[in-house]
């Protein structure tokens, strides 16, 4: 059973239907007894970083994430849930992660070549860098779909996945257990929903 | 590199897909569900609901069928039509939909921008301006092109953005089912005003009317087609073949 995160940050709606599309069953849950007992948890988010981790502390779920993840249990963080498996990001002023994968966040605008538009919005290839499970069938090059403006750095040794735009930018991280994803899955088609089901057969 | 974007659009009335569809394969040309299924799988970066129904029962058929859509097509789904106050947001964005497009509900009330933005990100509001040319000037309509707002195109859709728009879709009324090709002039003025994506919309006939898009203007991100694509004369992945081979970048 997979266990999507519900702290009210961003629309789940996609994610379920992704997981119910290749036959995994999912619960979406902000009960700390329900996301306990899943034996694999996906961390949505939307919006920004301040705010997301916010509702994640209120929501008692922040040490619940850092439990379960801590113990073992695979963890998917998907866009901003990605971010906030990072030590800090530093959208609008400095705010505090989970700290589960070293690394701060930082607007792409400090990597990419000035004039590109931000957001990076779109569809964008990704180059494998350390090899991953959630990869498994799907080729390099492959387009999955992004939209942010900040991005993971100081991760190298984590990093799975870049994506080119005018500059290198962090598609994924993992490190064991713990995984993130900056695009997002379950819109990416075919190639998002191999990646959603290599995570199910963690 | 980010890929250039071909975006079909389907409008909805009553339940099913209006215009000219000549989908080869599907059993109902005229599903919503089916079609949005057909044009996924073909290598479509996203779609298009717009709403043109009027009627309530007509609106729940709408939500309904963008929950069927919404479970079985993984690409980012855009809704619009009849999207006046935030409730409609939260309405269509419940059943699925990634991003939700403003058009004349943003000219009655321009705020809609803003507070639909701070709720929902920037990302996921998209303006959509119809637009036609009046003495010379690029003037934006609303109520499906019926009305003349006076509003210069160019200004209203900085301040669109400016007020938190993550998008912008641009609809030249003056090419818009003439199949002739996109407004280029139009859509230079439009994106080289603004520094969030523009989809250009209005015109496209045939294949090398995307390839003279992105060649012509490399800033303009994406291009919307309903009735070329809908007719089957061209497939997506055909307009893709042509992009590529023409060194512009996309998803195949």
């Amino acid at each position: 059973m997979v266990g999507i995160i519900d702290y009210g940050v961003g629309n789940l709606f996609s994610l379920r239907s992704s997981f119910a599309c290749v036959g995994e069953a999912c619960v979406v849950s902000g009960d700390p007894a329900v996301i306990r007992g899943a034996d694999r948890l996906i961390l949505p988010g939307v919006g920004a970083f301040a705010d997301a981790a916010k509702k994640l502390r209120e929501s008692g779920l922040f040490e619940v994430v850092l439990e379960e993840a801590r113990a073992g249990k695979p963890l998917m963080g998907i866009c901003l849930g990605m971010q906030l498996l990072f030590d800090r990001s530093f959208e609008y002023g400095e705010h505090r992660g989970l700290g589960l994968i070293p690394g701060q966040v930082v607007p792409i605008a400090e990597h990419i070549e000035p004039g590109l538009k931000i957001p990076h919005i779109g569809w964008n290839a990704l180059t494998f860098v350390n090899p991953s499970g959630i990869y498994r069938g799907v080729a390099e090059g492959a387009h999955v779909y992004f939209v942010h403006s900040y991005h993971a750095a100081g991760c190298r040794e984590y990093t799975t996945a870049v994506t080119e735009y005018g500059g290198t930018l962090t598609a994924s991280v993992q490190r064991d257990n713990v995984i993130g994803c900056q695009f997002h899955p379950e819109k990416s088609g075919g190639v998002g929903l191999q990646i959603l089901k290599n995570f199910a057969n963690m | 590199m980010i890929t250039k974007r071909i975006i079909p659009c389907l409008d909805v009335r009553d339940g099913r897909v209006v215009k000219g569809v000549n989908f080869q394969g599907l059993r109902d040309v005229s599903s919503p569900v089916e079609l949005a299924g057909a044009y996924s799988d073909a290598g479509a970066d996203e779609l298009v609901f717009y709403d043109i129904t009027a009627s309530a029962e007509g609106r729940r058929l709408f939500t309904d069928i963008l929950t069927q859509a919404a479970s079985r097509v993984f690409i980012p789904l855009t809704v619009g039509g009849g999207i006046n106050t935030l409730d409609d947001f939260d309405r269509v964005l419940k059943c699925g939909a990634d991003k939700v497009s403003v058009n004349s509900g943003a000219i009655r009330d321009p705020s809609l921008i803003g507070r639909a933005a701070r709720r929902y990100g920037d990302q996921c509001v998209v303006i959509s301006a119809d637009v036609k040319r009046v003495n010379g000037v690029f003037t934006v309509f609303a109520r499906g092109g019926r009305d003349n707002t006076g509003l210069e195109a160019v200004e209203w859709i900085r301040r669109c953005v400016g007020e938190g728009a993550g998008e912008v879709v641009l609809n030249s009324m003056d090419t818009d089912g003439v199949r002739g090709g996109f407004d280029l002039e139009m859509l230079r003025a439009v994106s080289e005003a603004v520094s969030v994506p523009v989809i250009a919309s209005g015109g496209a006939g045939k294949i090398e009317d995307f390839v003279t898009l992105f060649k012509t203007l490399p800033r303009v991100d994406a291009g919307l087609a309903a009735s070329v694509l809908h007719f089957g004369e061209v497939t997506v992945t055909d307009i893709k073949k042509a992009l590529r081979d023409e060194g512009i970048n996309v998803r195949l």
